[in-house]
């Protein structure tokens, strides 16, 4: 790949620039609140800053070449490298991570969560966005992996310290799992580099242009178990059927904030790396393993949507409904063609601005009712008619209504998915894809279904008689105590009330968005469009 | 000449564009406006003066106007117009550049001007219809945004672009059938309503799909041309396509076997069920139909000699006679009429089947006027005659002598739906069945006068119910007189409304109502009027009776003219059975419903409820007075009436019933493997393996005792155990 | 063969230490019996280095007893501490690192 060197310290900054708020917080008093509340917004508001000084800087002319490229010398024993850029395939997820976390910042400036200390909070928030930032624009292998695991530690004390009642059982479900799959992942990286090192006369090295040269050189049997190292890592982070039972759990016992991020941006490391990674590296392994991802993905879309019918708490529904779009971003994967994996990268980005909404309203829900119990919500829309609203719009956009972004993640992947390369359709593989096209039609008669009956149940109809004398007492969250009772669900009283000022700044972007890379998805094909008919083009049309 | 049009058009830009008048070229905004109009309404209407009402009446008349300057302007291109196609980039993938924008050729004018004509009249009727509603201003942001939707589907220029429109459309319909949600019944009807389109929609998917793999373009008059040209293709993969994008036209259109949710979208408020369910977005399924008709002609062999049945006309067959049917035992004056349009779209759809284009669409177009105003009568009905119910046994009857305007406007446009000579449904539904006999589908030509005859019987029955007879519950209220002048209008129909009939009518309302049926204000019955007389001329666009062909003109491509056979010559002859059929159904059913409904003493009263061999039996040994009409009435009756019975059960109990317990079986399977197989098998998995991990740990602990000399034991015991082994390997 | 009598006077020596490792109470005793043991490996050492007439053995049998010196004294440090803490030097009763 061709890269642009400028302004090379430009990713670095927005990377590493989060770290600095967490240093500053450090030294900041635990009981001064405000204090360390508006360091995070400000911290979170530069690095979007910057992140938004990066789109203006970037050159749209040439989204297929690596830009603000660079690279140094790391860790020279085993050749690892400083290398980082940014291309039309990373730009969206790397701008989309600083405008979530800011958001989850502005957010959560009003809904700390029992046990409160905002500055631990805050500070593995803005890790976290270290973290995610680094994966997108990381282009050495060892580079990539540390900001992979990076994600998971302060996601673990999120979910295990601010989380439900499950919350332990969780947090470790969640880390050890995807440990697992990263350790799979990381000898597969490791037998990479040995293979490609061969007898080369550099020595290898663990840089994404060495691999993208030599990986598909890789003598078939080898590249097939290095894939499938790969494979599980990734899929692990999707998360893709089998492997997706972390991921209920996780979401549900997550606070909001961290079932926003956890949503919105890490699942799509997996299918980043899918993208990034393990594709390009192996195009022979990746047609051997297309067809078993598809139908994992079909799979996944039809699973997710009947765990969906099946729950009885809304976030643990709204999760399940994650595993049925990951589907259709793989599906889209699968199918090898720029079309397919455009599908996915705009699915990515769609499925990050709803999910991150649904995960907000019933965050927001849960923050009023004290309950995500679907049969104990109702009316939701004559209590707080703006919040229904909201809910119905994302409800809406979920299920791939066009006009709104989560159709242009759709429908693509299945017209991809009806017309795969042609070197999948050479190995006879097209009747498969043709059944898993339809399969996946269904599944959008299912995600109507699931998502249309939420809305019905929780929104329409009469209030719960239960909550219909809580209305309209305060405008504010009422102000949580230090104490850890824990998310008892009848601890505080219940106050009903319509949507704030500090939830409206943190939904706005991401309403807006959608509405708008729906009506006009050129927005974001025309960024990373080029880059992957490049990266693909190579499996013939 | 049909080679690649897109760069004949780009050819002669020069000539096109002096031929193209402003409102051609720009015939994108009648889409476009109602969209703004909808954003205002949404963010603004609470604060205007009208409550937002006066921006969706004024984005429709401004939609009006452009479609009919653009209509204007394409009469005067005359013989030689051709579509007229704008594009902008809409998104791109793979290096292929994909589009929105106008395809406008006569058959997406004549849906424009429809659209936007019944739009605007149906939102005027609205203002007096919901006045005082609990969400007056979302009503009309849900309207417009439908108008908005629709337009956008039928000039759309790609497949993408009129799914887009499609469900649009299909969202609004949601949020306008369940626009009182805080019942429960109305959410399920707007849920049931989404879904079964849901089902049909993913034909649309697959179908586009499959159209894109073949042609790698989703443009509109490329697939249209290219098909049209024969060959390069795989007709197994066109049949594919055709099938599944036809089942989304079963879906949307409501035919059979998705026709279940027309009827229930009867909870939603009658603007909505005027303007959605019968006139507009139900003929989106036609109209796909009919737009890449090419498609359907060679994919399903349609006018192929020798082939007999094709997929679309025997769906369309089967759905004019089962709806037929089953209008029959409908109280519900909505739902007859309901009933009504899924018979008359399976008219249209077996009518495209039989390669009868020109007539299927112009039969979209003059169903639109006489259902529409048919819609607009109920509601009138209801909003000032029995007092909000639909119920006819319980709450209507002898409503003609009250409601003048209504009555009037309902008989004109009734006798446009049954197909009476000279009205417009005449000209356009005996053309199908004309047609299917000219072109060798005898079948469907016999379907289409059965359906002639079902059509006029049950609409005469509801017609009995609704205006004439006895007065009922709300439509009987102040028969005496008490202080209101209305009294004195109650002539010689009314002379049998004794205390006691009133009576025994006056169980549901046993205080009196604030006000008697009379006629609704202008901004109902103005609409009616203008309905009513489109239902009566506009059949003379196309009226091969005449030899008025105005419409075959305007509206049918080139293209298509080349594929199907010519329309047939009329002849009076030809048109005489179906005459007939409409005269005896209406004869028949009068009769019936006089005998069954009327105020007079008759044994076929309450039959339903009695053993009918009993009343036959009773019947033989009655009134020589009866003898010829009883014989009519056992023959017939005892046919029709538990055929019609056995038919509705059928349709609630196995097919409805099918689609819900496949809800139900969803979720409880869905519990089931998530109970079992998600947390059982696959998550137990993983908790297994931590599990088998602390148990073997804890099974070694047992070695860990604390105690030292324990611990010394073990020490010099292995160290015994491995001096051993040393000398004996070693010797 | 006069080797052996030493070597069996080692084994012996080493049986009974053994014995009092595994079966004595008394933590003083079980150290007791660990120099025993050492010792009897002493004994044998110098049984070995006398029958080869070097002095390897003597060398390593010196540099045992250095370190036997040094360990009983950390021993005997460990068992007054455990003795002023727990008031008991039984073995049965100081099986705190179960598990």
């Amino acid at each position: 790949m061709d890269v642009l060197r400028d302004q090379n310290w430009l990713l670095s900054l927005g990377t590493f620039l989060p770290l600095a708020g967490v240093l500053i917080i450090m030294f900041l008093p635990k009981r001064d609140e405000a204090l360390t509340k508006q360091v995070a917004v400000i911290t979170a508001g530069a690095t979007l800053a910057v992140g938004i000084y990066t789109l203006m800087q970037f050159n749209y002319d040439e989204t297929s070449k690596l830009q603000f490229f660079t690279s140094h010398d790391w860790i020279k024993p085993i050749r690892a490298t400083y290398s980082i850029g940014l291309d039309g395939i990373s730009l969206p997820m790397y701008i989309l991570s600083m405008l979530i976390t800011f958001l989850c910042v502005v957010y959560s400036m009003d809904h700390v969560p029992n046990p409160g200390n905002p500055k631990a909070f805050f500070s593995l928030i803005l890790i976290l966005q270290v973290g995610m930032a680094g994966t997108f624009i990381a282009q050495d292998l060892i580079l990539f992996f540390v900001f992979f695991e990076i994600v998971l530690l302060p996601m673990y004390f999120l979910i295990g310290v601010w989380g439900g009642e499950n919350r332990q059982y969780a947090s470790l479900k969640f880390f050890l799992y995807t440990m697992f799959g990263s350790a799979l992942m990381l000898v597969a990286f490791i037998a990479l580099f040995i293979v490609t090192k061969g007898n080369s006369a550099e020595g290898g090295s663990f840089a994404f242009a060495w691999f993208m040269e030599h990986g598909p050189q890789v003598g078939k049997t080898a590249a097939l178990w290095i894939f499938a190292g790969m494979f599980v890592g990734f899929a692990v982070k999707v998360p893709m059927f089998p492997f997706h039972t972390w991921l209920p759990d996780a979401h549900t016992q997550a606070p909001t904030v961290g079932s926003v991020i956890l949503a919105a941006i890490l699942l799509k490391l997996g299918t980043y790396g899918f993208i990034r990674i393990a594709i390009p590296f192996l195009p022979q392994a990746a047609i051997k393993w297309a067809p078993a991802i598809g139908v994992l993905a079909a799979i996944g879309i039809i699973y997710g949507a009947l765990g969906c019918l099946a729950q009885r708490d809304t976030k643990r529904l709204i999760a399940f409904s994650s595993v049925a779009h990951m589907g259709f971003v793989m599906l889209g994967i699968s199918s090898l063609t720029p079309l397919g994996v455009n599908a996915a990268i705009f699915g990515m980005v769609a499925h990050g601005l709803i999910t991150g909404m649904l995960f907000f309203v019933a965050g927001s829900i849960k923050e009023r009712y004290h309950t995500l119990e679907i049969s104990r919500l109702s009316g939701i829309l004559k209590q707080m008619p703006h919040l229904g609203w909201i809910a119905g719009f994302c409800a809406m956009a979920s299920l791939g209504l066009p006009g709104l972004a989560g159709f242009w993640g759709e429908f693509p992947a299945i017209l991809s998915a009806w017309s795969p390369a042609q070197v999948l359709r050479d190995n006879g593989h097209w009747s498969l894809f043709k059944v898993i096209t339809v399969v996946a039609a269904l599944g959008t008669v299912f995600a109507a279904a699931y998502l249309l009956w939420l809305f019905q149940r929780i929104c329409m109809g009469e209030p719960n008689p239960e909550f219909l004398d809580a209305a309209h007492r305060s405008n504010h969250a009422p102000a949580h105590s230090l104490s850890a009772a824990a998310n008892d669900d009848h601890h505080d009283e219940v106050r009903i009330y319509d949507v704030n000022g500090y939830e409206w700044a943190s939904w706005a972007p991401l309403l807006i968005l959608i509405v708008v890379l729906g009506v006009y998805p050129q927005l974001l094909f025309k960024i990373f469009d080029a880059p992957v008919t490049q990266l693909f083009g190579i499996f013939g049309k | 000449m049909l080679g690649f049009p897109l760069i004949r058009y780009a050819e002669e830009p020069a000539a096109a564009a002096h031929a193209a008048g402003w409102f051609l070229d720009h015939a994108w905004l009648i889409a476009l406006i109602p969209a703004i109009g909808f954003a205002i309404i949404l963010f603004f209407g609470k604060k205007l003066p009208f409550k937002g009402a006066e921006v969706g009446i004024a984005s429709m008349v401004a939609s009006l106007v452009l479609s009919a300057g653009a209509v204007y302007q394409w009469i005067d291109l005359g013989h030689d117009a051709h579509p007229v196609i704008k594009t902008w980039t809409w998104w791109q993938s793979g290096g292929m550049q994909f589009t929105l924008g106008q395809h406008i050729d006569g058959l997406a004018l004549m849906a424009l001007i429809l659209v936007s004509f019944i739009s605007t009249l149906v939102q005027i009727y609205s203002v007096e219809y919901v006045r005082d509603d609990r969400r007056f201003t979302h009503f009309f942001a849900s309207l417009t945004l439908f108008s908005a939707g629709m337009l956008t589907m039928v000039l759309a220029e790609n497949m993408v672009q009129l799914i887009l429109g499609w469900e649009i459309m299909g969202l609004c319909s949601f949020m306008l059938i369940g626009h009182w949600w805080e019942e429960k019944a109305n959410s399920n009807a707007a849920l049931k309503a989404f879904w079964t389109v849901r089902v049909g929609d993913m034909g649309l998917l697959v179908g586009t799909a499959v159209l894109f793999g073949m042609f790698h373009t989703f443009s509109i008059d490329k697939i249209n041309n290219t098909v049209a040209e024969g060959g390069g293709f795989s007709k197994s993969m066109l049949m594919t396509a055709a099938i599944a994008l036809f089942i989304a036209c079963i879906g949307k259109s409501g035919q059979f076997p998705l026709h279940t949710w027309l009827p229930d979208a009867m909870a939603g408020p009658t603007p909505v069920s005027s303007l959605l369910h019968s006139s507009t977005m139900v003929v989106a399924g036609v109209f796909l139909v009919a737009r890449i008709y090419p498609v359907f002609h060679t994919g399903l062999d349609i006018n192929v000699a020798g082939q007999q049945f094709n997929l679309i006309a025997v769906i369309g067959g089967i759905t004019v006679l089962i709806a037929a049917v089953l209008a029959f035992v409908q109280n519900d004056i909505k739902k007859v009429l309901a009933y009504s349009t899924v018979s008359q779209l399976g008219y249209m759809m077996m009518g495209l089947g039989v390669g009868a284009w020109t007539a299927a669409v112009f039969h979209i177009f003059t169903h639109a006027f006489f259902k529409c105003c048919l819609f607009l009568c109920a509601g009138s009905v209801s909003h000032t005659g029995s007092h909000h119910s639909f119920d006819m046994k319980a709450d209507m009857g002898g409503l003609r002598k009250k409601m003048p305007v209504t009555f009037i406007t309902w008989m004109l446009s009734t006798a446009a739906l049954c197909g009476v000579p000279f009205f417009s449904g005449f000209f356009s539904k005996d053309e199908i069945i004309d047609s299917a006999h000219a072109n060798h589908y005898t079948v469907f030509w016999v379907v289409g006068l059965i359906g002639a005859f079902l059509t006029t019987a049950y609409m005469t029955r509801a017609t009995y119910l609704t205006f004439f007879g006895q007065a009922r519950g709300a439509a009987a209220h102040f028969v005496h007189g008490d202080d209101h002048a209305d009294a004195d209008h109650h002539g010689a129909a009314d002379s049998h409304a004794t205390d006691d009939a009133h009576g025994a009518h006056d169980v549901k309302h046993s205080r009196p109502l604030p006000f008697a049926p009379h006629d609704s204000g202008w901004l109902i019955t103005v609409p009616l009027i203008i309905l009513a007389a489109l239902a009566v001329v506009s059949g003379y666009l196309n009226a091969p009776a005449f030899h008025i062909e105005k419409f075959h003109h305007w509206v049918t491509p080139h293209l298509i003219n080349e594929m199907v056979p010519e329309a047939p010559v009329f002849k009076w002859v030809n048109a005489l059975p179906s005459i007939a059929l409409v005269a005896l159904g209406f004869i028949v059913s009068l009769a019936i419903s006089k005998a069954v409904f009327g105020s007079e003493p008759s044994p076929l009263k309450g039959l339903t409820k009695r053993n009918s061999l009993l009343g036959a039996g009773h019947r033989f040994v009655a009134n020589k007075y009866y003898l010829d009409d009883l014989y009519e009435k056992v023959i017939v009756r005892s046919i029709a009436h538990p055929i019609a019975q056995g038919a509705y059960w059928i349709n609630q109990r196995v097919i409805d019933a099918t689609v819900n317990s496949v809800g139900i079986g969803g979720r409880k399977s869905a519990g089931w493997v998530y109970r079992n197989v998600d947390q059982r098998m696959v998550d137990g998995v993983v908790n297994g393996s931590g599990i088998a991990a602390s148990e073997a740990g804890e099974s070694l602990r047992a070695s860990q005792s604390g105690k030292v000399n324990q611990y010394g034991a073990l020490l010099f015991g292995a160290a015994a155990v491995g001096a051993l082994v040393l000398v004996i390997v070693n010797s | 063969m006069w080797v052996n009598n030493f070597l069996i006077l080692g084994a012996v020596l080493f049986a009974i230490g053994v014995y009092g490792v595994i079966a004595r109470k008394n933590a003083v005793l079980v150290l007791m019996s660990i120099e025993l043991i050492l010792n009897s490996v002493n004994i044998n050492l110098l049984a070995f280095s006398q029958m080869h007439n070097n002095v390897d053995g003597n060398t390593f049998a010196l540099y045992i007893i250095a370190v036997a010196a040094a360990e009983v004294g950390v021993g005997l440090a460990m068992v007054m501490l455990i003795y002023r803490n727990r008031k008991t030097i039984a073995l049965d009763d100081l099986s705190e690192m179960k598990g």
